[in-house]
């Protein structure tokens, strides 16, 4: 096959290319240094806000140690996936095997976490620890000995949730609408547990991530419902409001963690109307009474294109890269011996994560950490997520024997943890 | 199930079909008509919807009634503006070499969504539709209903009479289905032919961008919209079978109902009732429900 390109049209080609060339933006490209540290989050799909903000937390961690640990440099690449195991997984590997770094911080959603989990197992002297990913089985069920976890799980997460609907609201009967993946599952189990253990009755509609229009789950809603618990996050979170709020939906809310974030409520719409007075629960706030919270937040607002307060993502990865820096101090930026030195300081790690939380690791390197509910109030003209109640230091069981939460099977669509008191 | 809760999944299916038909007739138009894989449709409607959306938002802090439709028309004109680009600087001069064709167009989707992205950044976006079609009507046998998504399908209506006289009852319409016969003859008939192309690119680009503005006011516009909406649009057109009107509402019709019923009774697996559909079609009759075979 031939291609005739007359002089005309590749003067035309080439005035066209000079002018995408002036205004296209380009890619920036990385320096080079010592220590290779790998990052997932994701810059695609559903969650594309709050993988931009996580790197906007990590960035603003790394330069505040001026890109410089025990005098190695940090050289610092950036991947992205789009929410799916298998997206993250590809691009773990990539930045292993091909990019040869020294560990990973990543990745941001839940299924994806158990994949890395699973490579991280496969891999000798190299480390994965967790972005913000809160699926319970990426550290309670076979945990790998190279995954480390700073940031609490989604079930920990809905800690006290379920006796506040139950109790305070005083509500028999809940529906939850909850997305079908591991995240969700986790996050509906820790609020099913101490729901039903009182008395309630929960039903629950499940769509996959992704979902666009809710509107026949929406008619399904049962009239019974006392209060509707959203388990719902990014765009998928955003359109079940808008649609809820246009079908003339009125229930009380209980939200997931990831629904009072600020990616949800940085975006415009008829869901803001809904959500004001919304009760949730989760590791972070925008409104958290702490000095240490008080000044991360300060120093975040610094950063170019931040929300008005960190996303959830953000604090999950900038928690989890806190662990990584103080390690790296601790063994003075060496890696070598299989990274034996540096997993023994993260394993050993107590901090306070930018919350205020203090921060330690159980038997399966998952963190026991604090966790908030939150109301959602209008202040300023914005709503925003003010933190009423903290539980002090929550383990991935909620206070459950683990072997007695174990039996209880792995959080799933057909086991959301609906187990009336015996 | 009761009766009210079907009838509202029904209407919820034919509601979503008409924003589906809305952007696939332009993808049938020009993939069908013209013979040219154009795998950045999904692109123009992004492109129409982001561009709506900024002209729509100052227009809307300003609190004038009519932002939402200077929003769309912007939106439509400016997804034309680019379809033209398209068709006259690369794949006008390889016309009839479709591989070339969904390469090239494959290459400049992920151009468009690099930049939309960098521009607009990743936080999602929502029209808010005027007050004359927000809120809820009453609709006999489902109660209360969003006006908007009643509102969708009085457009998927007024494209798909206004396609058909197009094509049917007027000279450019005679044009182009004698273009998609022989162009050889048509152009020894003294017609111009890239002109004739270059009008339909442009009016399949517009409804794609109508169809982004619409779809952005029912659902958030995010990154990633545009993958979403090629499919669609693809599996759509197969189904209904290539550059036929009603081939492609039938196929409109089939995916809405599809996905609405399916998330009613196994919200797990919905997503591949769809594709079941596409694979029976193809499978029973190639060419699509609606297609001439060649």
């Amino acid at each position: 096959m031939t291609i005739r390109v007359s002089r005309r049209r590749a003067l035309q080609g080439a005035g066209a290319l000079a002018v995408a060339a002036a205004t296209l933006k380009a890619p920036a490209i990385a320096q080079n240094a010592p220590i290779r540290i790998g990052s997932v989050a994701t810059l695609e799909g559903p969650f594309a806000t709050g993988g931009q903000d996580a790197y906007r937390a990590m960035e603003m961690l790394f330069q505040a140690e001026n890109m410089t640990i025990g005098g190695r440099r940090i050289e610092w690449i950036r991947e992205s996936s789009n929410a799916q195991a298998d997206v993250a997984l590809a691009r773990a590997r990539k930045l292993i095997e091909q990019d040869n770094v020294d560990f990973i911080i990543g990745p941001l959603s839940g299924a994806e976490g158990i994949a890395l989990k699973d490579y991280s197992a496969t891999l000798n002297g190299k480390t994965i620890i967790n972005g913000g990913s809160g699926a319970a089985d990426t550290t309670l069920r076979n945990p790998s000995r190279n995954f480390f976890r700073f940031n609490t799980d989604g079930t920990q997460w809905m800690a006290g949730l379920g006796t506040y609907v139950r109790r305070t609201l005083n509500v028999s009967e809940v529906t939850v609408v909850a997305g079908d993946y591991a995240f969700p599952y986790a996050q509906v189990f820790g609020f099913s547990l101490e729901f039903c253990r009182l008395g309630g009755k929960a039903n629950y509609l499940w769509a996959p991530l992704g979902t666009t229009d809710f509107a026949s789950q929406i008619a399904q809603i049962p009239r019974s419902s006392g209060a509707l618990v959203v388990v719902h996050g990014g765009t998928d979170g955003l359109a079940f409001m808008t649609q809820y709020a246009q079908a003339g939906g009125s229930l009380p809310l209980i939200g997931g963690s990831i629904m009072a974030d600020a990616t949800m409520m940085s975006a415009r719409g008829p869901h803001r109307r809904l959500m004001v007075g919304m009760v949730s629960g989760g590791p972070v706030a925008d409104v958290i009474d702490d000095p240490q919270w008080n000044d991360f937040v300060a120093r975040y607002k610094r950063m170019p294109g931040a929300f008005p307060s960190p996303s959830i993502h953000a604090v999950n990865f900038a928690t989890n890269t806190m662990a990584a820096i103080l390690a790296l101090k601790q063994v003075n930026g060496d890696l070598s011996g299989g990274q034996a030195a540096f997993q023994r300081a993260l394993q050993g790690l107590k901090f306070k994560a930018p919350t205020g939380a203090e921060v330690s690791l159980d038997h399966n390197r998952h963190a026991i950490s604090d966790v908030f509910l939150n109301r959602i109030e209008e202040r300023n003209g914005q709503p925003t997520t003010v933190a009423f109640q903290r539980a002090t230091q929550i383990n991935q069981t909620l206070g459950v024997p683990e072997a007695q939460f174990l039996a209880l099977g792995a959080p799933s669509r057909n086991n959301p943890g609906c187990v009336a008191a015996s | 199930m009761t009766l009210q809760l079907t009838l509202t999944i029904l209407l919820n299916g034919l509601t979503l079909a008409a924003l589906y038909f809305i952007v696939a007739s332009g993808f049938s138009l020009i993939f069908g008509l013209m013979r040219t894989v154009n795998m950045a449709h999904g692109s123009l409607y992004m492109v129409g919807a982001y561009v709506g959306y900024a002209v729509f938002e100052p227009l809307y802090d300003q609190d004038v009634w009519y932002a939402w439709y200077v929003g769309l028309v912007a939106g439509m004109a400016v997804a034309a503006v680019l379809g033209v680009a398209m068709q006259k600087t690369v794949l006008g001069w390889m016309q009839g070499q479709e591989l070339r064709q969904a390469l090239v167009t494959i290459g400049i989707s992920i151009i468009v969504a690099d930049q939309l992205l960098a521009n607009f950044g990743a936080t999602s976006r929502q029209f808010f539709a005027p007050d004359a079609i927000f809120g809820a009507s009453f609709v006999p046998g489902v109660g209360r209903y969003p006006t908007f998504r009643l509102f969708q399908i009085g457009v998927a209506i007024a494209v798909g009479i206004g396609l058909w006289l197009l094509l049917n009852r007027t000279k450019v319409g005679l044009m182009i289905r004698a273009g998609v016969d022989d162009r050889d003859i048509l152009s020894a008939c003294g017609v111009n032919v890239p002109v004739v192309n270059i009008v339909v690119f442009a009016l399949g680009a517009a409804l794609a961008g109508l169809g982004g503005v619409i779809g952005a006011t029912a659902q958030p516009l995010a990154q990633g919209v545009d993958g979403r909406f090629l499919l669609i649009s693809l599996v759509v057109v197969i189904v209904g079978g290539m550059g036929s009107i009603t081939g492609t509402a039938i196929g409109a019709i089939l995916v809405g109902l599809a996905e609405q019923v399916g998330q009613a009774l196994f919200p797990t697996y919905s997503v591949i009732l769809t594709f079941v559909i596409m694979v029976v079609v193809l499978a029973l009759r190639p060419q699509g429900i609606m297609g001439r075979a060649r």
